[in-house]
């Protein structure tokens, strides 16, 4: 073997190296473009146009998008979305904290716990919208329970009431993330450098203090993850409303989603249905691309 | 060219989830249906069997579910990807809705054999027929202006069957005061509107369900006249009981079944869950159209609609299958199974059971009088968009406190905005 048939072995080689990547990655980003960004273009360009069973391309301007404003269920879904997703965000993120901070305290069995804790994350949300259906409907659940153990004055009746059966939702919800939210707090919790807990326990601060002064503020990152993921869980949120409660009573519990996918399924609306599949789109990139544009600036700063 | 086929292929698959399926065998028809349950898919197990008489096989297409929007979903991503299957069933609207769009055979020969502009009500025709042309074959009527009683506690409790509907709320009263529930209700969208029509119609008469229902006319939804009917809809929602929400219709049947309600008001359907259990009708359970909408029927109906095709055999099969389904005794047959009343005007009873006896005579009544109108809550009065509307309003109005005024001026409005 010569020298310098190895070498033109050699960059033969190099270059197939440099181009592997590239045309691993070329179809699937091909596919991305076309699936992803394809679609939210035409998804776009559906919602100005005169859609209503089938995708009709004649161009209507913002009639749709009038349309859906004017819509009466358009504004108990908002109104539902900002209600839920706040509610569960607070919730979530308090009660994750909560959970990773008693968690961290070296105790017994915190495997077992942890895992405990984090299963429901691993159903689905069909799943949990059955379960809790079933629970907290009053003919079947805990409101049945509790009469026939003799406390009849009990009542619970969330689920069937139009002013608060939104509530409920928020309560699977949280029970579902709670576990997760808590996994991510932990991992930021191990990381912080003890040696600086170690020094405020000499100075002699109380616990309360070196939590709020010294270990939450470094969980900003943690915080903000946890804020992201559960806001976009939040705003996507179909399949849990839809077992629970199927967007009832009546449709006190519609969400956008639910709205979108009545719209576009059983009312023949394909044009109001895309311009607010569109307008979800919009707040959910409101909400992810200023994080992942610090996220991916990160190391800059 | 494979990459590209490829690529084309997989946005079939992603856009229409049916598309791939293979088509129908060359001597086979594929017919899209959401007749699942028992008593619908022995009724359609007869033209199954017909048409296996006639050496025509049989594909079945049963998309289960949300009363039939499933299955428009499929139909939908079907026809849009150029595959659509031989015949679908149908409601209403929907029908109009396909044959707008110049994808449906013309059924104009079979119908012309069988006489079918004579034999089914004009009402009806309104939705087989789209300019000039039949477009569906009907296999039934049914008629949604019911009221299905428990007779063993009417008997008890000494109720005759109610004629008005002072005396409709009177009995049910009764059953309330004795600890019963008086009317056994779902709480689905679509029952709330099964009953409001009940409401509007025996409260302000054909004529005027007809102006608000039908034409949606804007001054007819914001009437007095609507807030009355309003009105007596919250006085009949408090003899309902309080876990109603979500309830299916079947569930609610079995309130009555199982002595613990009075009355339910439901289109026929409700019958076959009676003979499921057993009972006889005017027997053990009672059967009579709403107190107050007397003369007068809601109905709505299955059709099959056919899909235009270039196979000669496919179109045979096509014809031969419309002329089964409006064949007098398939009619009668399906009917009997179904616990409808046959869409042909022209036969004979006898074979039916009490109730439909008596519903198939209503029928032919309220079709010569005029007074056979399309049922709001199965897409036979109001396009799906408007449809959709009115069941907006109206299960916020059951399950709220709104009041009766502000449900008509909602209910004006959201029907011009799905209008528009």
């Amino acid at each position: 073997m010569s020298h310098s048939s190895s070498k033109r072995e050699m960059s033969a080689r190099a270059r197939w190296q440099a181009w592997l990547p590239k045309l691993v990655l070329a179809p699937s980003l091909a596919l991305v473009l076309f699936f992803v960004y394809g679609f939210i273009l035409w998804t776009s360009y559906i919602s100005f146009s005169a859609s209503d069973m089938l995708p009709n391309y004649t161009w209507v301007g913002t009639h749709q998008w009038s349309r859906l404003w004017g819509s009466w269920t358009w504004g108990i879904a908002l109104h539902n979305i900002w209600v839920f997703s706040l509610l569960y965000i607070v919730s979530c993120t308090l009660l994750g904290l909560l959970l990773a901070i008693l968690l961290d305290q070296r105790i017994r069995a915190e495997g077992l716990l942890r895992t405990i804790y984090l299963y429901p994350m691993a159903l689905s949300f069909i799943v949990t919208g059955t379960a809790w259906q079933w629970f907290l409907n009053p003919g079947l659940g805990l409101e049945k329970t509790m009469h026939e153990l003799g406390w009849t004055s009990f009542s619970f009746d969330w689920l069937i009431n139009a002013d608060m059966a939104i509530y409920t939702v928020v309560i699977a919800a949280v029970w579902q993330a709670t576990g997760f939210v808590m996994a991510m707090f932990l991992a930021g919790l191990r990381g912080i450098d003890g040696e600086m807990i170690k020094a405020a326990q000499i100075d002699g601060a109380p616990v309360w203090k070196i939590y709020l002064r010294i270990i939450i503020p470094q969980l900003r990152p943690v915080f903000l993850s946890a804020v992201v993921v559960l806001a976009h869980l939040a705003i996507k949120s179909f399949d849990l409303i839809v077992a629970m409660t199927g967007g009832g009573p009546g449709n006190a519990t519609t969400v956008p989603a639910t709205f979108m996918y009545s719209y576009a399924f059983s009312r023949n609306e394909m044009g109001i249905a895309a311009a607010s599949a569109v307008f979800m789109l919009a707040v959910i990139a409101a909400l992810i691309v200023p994080y992942l544009y610090s996220e991916l600036r990160g190391p800059r700063s | 060219m494979t990459v590209i086929s490829n690529v084309v292929k997989g946005l079939g698959c992603v856009l229409f989830p049916l598309a791939l399926a293979a088509p129908a065998h060359a001597a086979d028809v594929e017919v899209l249906n959401w007749w699942t349950s028992g008593g619908e898919a022995k009724a359609l197990g007869v033209l199954k069997d017909d048409l296996a008489e006639k050496g025509i096989g049989w594909k079945n297409m049963p998309v289960a579910g949300g009363a039939g929007t499933n299955a428009m979903a499929v139909l939908r991503s079907r026809v849009a990807s150029g595959n659509p299957p031989t015949a679908a069933q149908i409601l209403g609207f929907d029908a109009r809705d396909w044959a707008q769009r110049d994808t449906l055979a013309n059924l104009d020969q079979v119908a012309q054999e069988q006489n079918w502009s004579e034999v089914l009500p004009q009402a009806l025709q309104e939705f087989t027929k789209y300019n000039g042309h039949w477009i569906g074959a009907p296999f039934e009527i049914h008629s949604t202006n019911w009221v299905w009683g428990n007779k063993a506690l009417m008997d008890k409790l000494g109720i005759e069957q109610p004629k008005s509907w002072d005396d409709f709320l009177a009995a049910l009263k009764k059953a309330k005061d004795a600890g019963y529930i008086g009317l056994a209700y779902g709480g689905q969208p679509w029952q709330d509107a099964t009953v409001f029509e009940n409401v509007v119609l025996a409260s302000g008469g054909a004529d005027f369900y007809r102006q608000a229902l039908i034409e949606l006319d804007e001054n007819a939804l914001k009437s007095d006249t609507m807030v009355k009917a309003f009105d007596q809809l919250r006085e009949l929602l408090t003899y309902k009981d309080s876990n109603s929400s979500g309830r299916d219709w079947n569930l609610a049947t079995a309130l009555v079944i199982n002595d613990k309600a009075l009355f339910q008001i439901m289109g026929d359907w409700a019958k076959g869950e009676f003979d499921n259990a057993g009972l006889k009708p005017e027997q053990d359970f009672v059967c009579f159209r709403t107190p107050g909408t007397q003369g007068a029927v809601t109905f709505n109906s299955d059709q099959l609609i056919m899909f235009k095709t270039d196979d000669p055999q496919q179109k045979e099969y096509q014809e031969t299958m419309a002329k089964t389904i409006m064949s007098p005794d398939f009619q009668i047959a399906f009917s009997q199974l179904k616990g409808s009343v046959p869409a042909r005007m022209d036969l004979s009873a006898d074979k039916l059971d009490a109730c439909s006896q008596k519903g198939y005579e209503q029928v032919k009544q309220a079709a010569d009088a005029d007074k056979l109108m399309g049922s709001l809550a199965h897409g036979y009065a109001a396009p799906a968009s408007v449809k959709n509307a009115v069941f907006d309003i109206v299960s916020s109005f059951v399950n709220s406190n709104m009041d009766s005024q502000t449900a008509a001026t909602q209910l004006a409005r959201a029907v011009q905005g799905a209008k528009s």
